[in-house]
């Protein structure tokens, strides 16, 4: 079994190889170590990308905008992840983000799964009929996880979700209700003894 | 009174990183400290008569153990080599997490004497090699046999039967990642688990040369007297591997380095300064000449400093034994800024190491201080203005700006890794090919390339525009957000000019670690000696915290 650290370094190394500079590189590494982590094929996505690269053109998209399409070649999805991180801070601003045509898209969830981390709200995907949920880059929540992720995806959604409970009042307070169950009824004499401050405090 | 931490401009100087000694924070020692508590056993040792086989030792405590397996073997004379090219070596260790079941011992035996073309696993914590010094290891083989001691004068040129040629760790060839067990209570210093294997197999080579004497003339022979054993470490060859490290952990080496001049700080500003303080520093000063007069070496360059040094050292103890008083207030004050004035950088940091000895209030917070979450620190804060940036390179980088790189003398040379081994190598950049292949490890040359380019740049006011039509600059960046935030993180010097000293690189992180007597041989690796002096395992519980200063070989 490949360690993280050897899973980085690789990853890094061969994305220099490839042509990316040694910034974009250490970003490429340190994703895909996240995606191995959350075990999702990160090393297979990226040597099959690399390969592609060769013989297809992929645009590099530096500024994104809140709709982005790409009607001839697929986007990057590195130089989009990228871009994504650098943006995010106004990005965050929109609602949603839609892109079309996304090569591996795979390997931009690894950067919106950092994103997530740093904006600390969770990020919702949906592409092809796929929902993935990326949690604060603690784990990445999919219902794909079986399949094979696609080479390409022809319309992508990007969902920053408010921070907010996943359930209702009613079910918090039902299980409140049952937690109350461990406290004790205070009597007077608890009340003036048990709390260990002064039963007056005007000095 | 509020003393200014030291200058990182000044600090961060390759010629004075390549002063620093050993201290109380170096790595080895603080390891001893923490594992005094652990209880040590010999849990196998099945070698031949001629010393080969297998071995275990452990510490263990509550529910946790550590276990160095060893496995030693026959080589011949020819195939002996400190190089990383070498393919064979005495003997091959790991640290295993747990205890070994033969299931283990048996798949590390095929991996373990491979090393790097080797696989562990993530139940492998460190992995290393080591070779005999043949002179001295036969030697003192001889002279056990034949029921005497060995010569001492031969010891103390050498000062170990082993040395160590690598010590892998960190998720290297298999080996478990980092994060697997950095939360361990026990692992809150770095290389922790790197001290152990050697510390461990410093006793391997105690217990390996007994059993051959012994072997070798049953009725006859002694053992190693234990005093004998106690001046002696175990040695270790650093090349190049060592130097990119500095430069690709920069909070790391922030943290280690701010430790120490938080204590030296913490010491200055000390008003009154206690007499069995002031005499256990004292006794320390004098008792280290040993140290100086015993540091062999063969380097012309290392000779120089050490008779500096020595020089320095004595006319330090003049100066406290005579006028000094230090009933004064603030004395280690009075005494820092003497040195500054007077002395060497070898001799100031020599200083400066010693001055930590009576102060473990100071020293044990600070060593749970010097591991780096480095991953928290990675993210560009892309949002920022290029204004920002250009401010934080003019404050944090004023020295480097001043280096001409247009000047073929400082880009003489460039870091590259090699195909054969995978490891850095240095070169000239003008007589050698593969500068395209360059590794990111020219720092200086780097930020003026980022510093003149944003001069040149107008209508962008985010980092994030400017990275997303500069990529290459990406990485450097990065790093002038780190030093913001981490003063001491960067060498404040050219990694690739014509004068370029890497050994200063090597024994920066080797002093750091708690190594002694530094040994150039070139000025691409070195010889050290680490644990000479050290309590053994037995002798754990209850030792004498200034061991290092008490050698007597």
């Amino acid at each position: 079994m490949k360690s993280l650290s050897e899973i980085e370094t690789t990853a890094k190394r061969a994305s220099k190889a490839v042509g990316f500079s040694w910034g974009e590189s250490e970003e490429i590494g340190k994703c895909i170590r996240q995606l191995e982590m959350f075990g999702l094929p990160g090393i297979k996505h990226l040597n099959s990308y690399f390969h592609d690269k060769i013989k297809n053109n992929y645009e590099n998209l530096s500024l994104i905008n809140q709709s982005n399409s790409s009607p001839s070649s697929p986007y990057c999805p590195i130089i989009l992840g990228i871009g994504f991180l650098d943006q995010l801070k106004t990005l965050e601003n929109y609602k949603k983000i839609y892109f079309s045509n996304i090569a591996y898209p795979i390997l931009f969830l690894s950067f919106l799964s950092r994103s997530s981390e740093i904006i600390g709200k969770k990020i919702n995907v949906k592409f092809d009929k796929k929902e993935i949920l990326l949690n604060l880059n603690v784990n990445i929540y999919s219902n794909v996880l079986e399949l094979e992720f696609p080479k390409n995806s022809k319309n992508l959604e990007i969902n920053f979700v408010e921070n907010k409970d996943n359930f209702s009042d009613e079910e918090w307070r039902s299980l409140y209700k049952l937690s109350e169950n461990t406290f004790v009824e205070e009597t007077d004499s608890l009340k003036k003894g048990a709390a260990g401050a002064g039963l007056t405090d005007n000095d | 009174m509020k003393v200014q931490l030291r200058d990182p401009n000044t600090i961060m100087k390759l010629s004075r990183l390549g002063s620093f000694h050993q201290s109380k924070l170096s790595f080895l020692r603080s390891f001893l400290n923490e594992f005094k508590d652990w209880e040590y056993k010999r849990d196998l040792f099945n070698l031949d008569k001629f010393g080969y086989g297998e071995a275990v030792y452990s510490f263990r405590k509550d529910k946790r153990t550590y276990s160095l397996v060893c496995f030693a073997n026959e080589i011949k004379d020819n195939e002996r080599s400190d190089r990383v090219i070498a393919t064979k070596w005495d003997a091959a260790f790991t640290l295993h997490d747990g205890v070994p079941t033969q299931k283990d011992i048996d798949r590390l035996k095929n991996e373990v004497p491979k090393q790097e073309v080797g696989r562990l696993s993530f139940k492998e914590l460190t992995l290393s090699r080591a070779n005999k010094s043949v002179r001295v290891f036969n030697h003192v083989v001889e002279k056990l046999s034949e029921g005497k001691q060995p010569d001492l004068e031969l010891l103390s040129k050498v000062g170990y039967l082993y040395r160590t040629t690598a010590v892998y760790g960190s998720g290297k060839f298999g080996l478990a990642d980092r994060f697997r067990i950095k939360n361990r209570e026990e692992i809150n210093g770095p290389f922790r688990l790197e001290m152990m294997l050697v510390y461990l197999v410093r006793q391997f080579t105690f217990d390996q040369v007994n059993h051959v004497a012994h072997h070798k003339n049953p009725s006859k022979a002694v053992k190693l007297d234990k005093k004998i054993c106690k001046n002696l470490g175990i040695g270790n060859s650093t090349g190049l591997g060592m130097a990119p490290f500095i430069v690709n952990h920069p909070t790391l080496l922030n943290n280690w380095v701010l430790s120490r001049e938080i204590a030296l700080k913490k010491i200055r500003e000390i008003k009154t300064v206690k007499k069995k303080e002031s005499d256990l520093f004292v006794d320390c000063i004098k008792k280290s000449l040993t140290n100086i007069t015993s540091w062999n070496t063969d380097s012309e360059y290392q000779q120089i400093k050490i008779k500096n040094l020595l020089k320095d050292i004595k006319k330090f103890i003049n100066f406290i034994d005579k006028p000094f008083d230090f009933e004064d207030e603030y004395s280690f004050n009075k005494i820092y800024l003497w040195l500054e004035n007077e002395v060497c950088e070898e001799c100031i940091e020599y200083v400066v190491s010693i001055m930590m000895e009576p102060y473990n209030e100071i020293t044990t917070p600070l060593i749970t201080q010097m591991s780096s979450e480095e991953d928290k620190y990675f993210t560009i804060p892309s949002s920022r203005s290029l204004i920002e940036l250009r401010n934080i390179i003019e404050k944090k980088y004023s020295n480097i700006l001043k280096i001409n790189f247009d000047k073929k003398q400082n880009t003489q040379n460039f870091w590259f890794i090699s195909k054969n081994k995978e490891e850095p190598r240095l070169a000239d950049r003008f007589e050698e090919s593969g500068s395209e292949l360059e590794q990111p490890l020219a720092i200086a040359r780097d930020v003026k390339k980022l510093y003149e380019k944003l001069l040149n740049t107008t209508n962008i006011s985010t980092v994030a525009e400017f990275l997303s039509i500069n990529p290459e600059l990406r990485h450097i960046v990065r790093r002038v957000f780190i030093v913001e935030k981490f003063p001491y993180s960067e060498i404040q010097d050219n990694t690739i000019g014509k004068n370029i000293m890497p050994i200063d690189m090597l024994r920066l992180k080797l002093s750091f670690f708690g190594a002694l007597k530094f040994d150039p041989r070139s000025d691409k690796w070195l010889r050290i000696c680490m644990f000479q002096g050290a309590p053994l395992p037995d002798e754990l519980k209850n030792y004498d915290e200034q061991w290092v200063y008490r050698t007597s070989i």
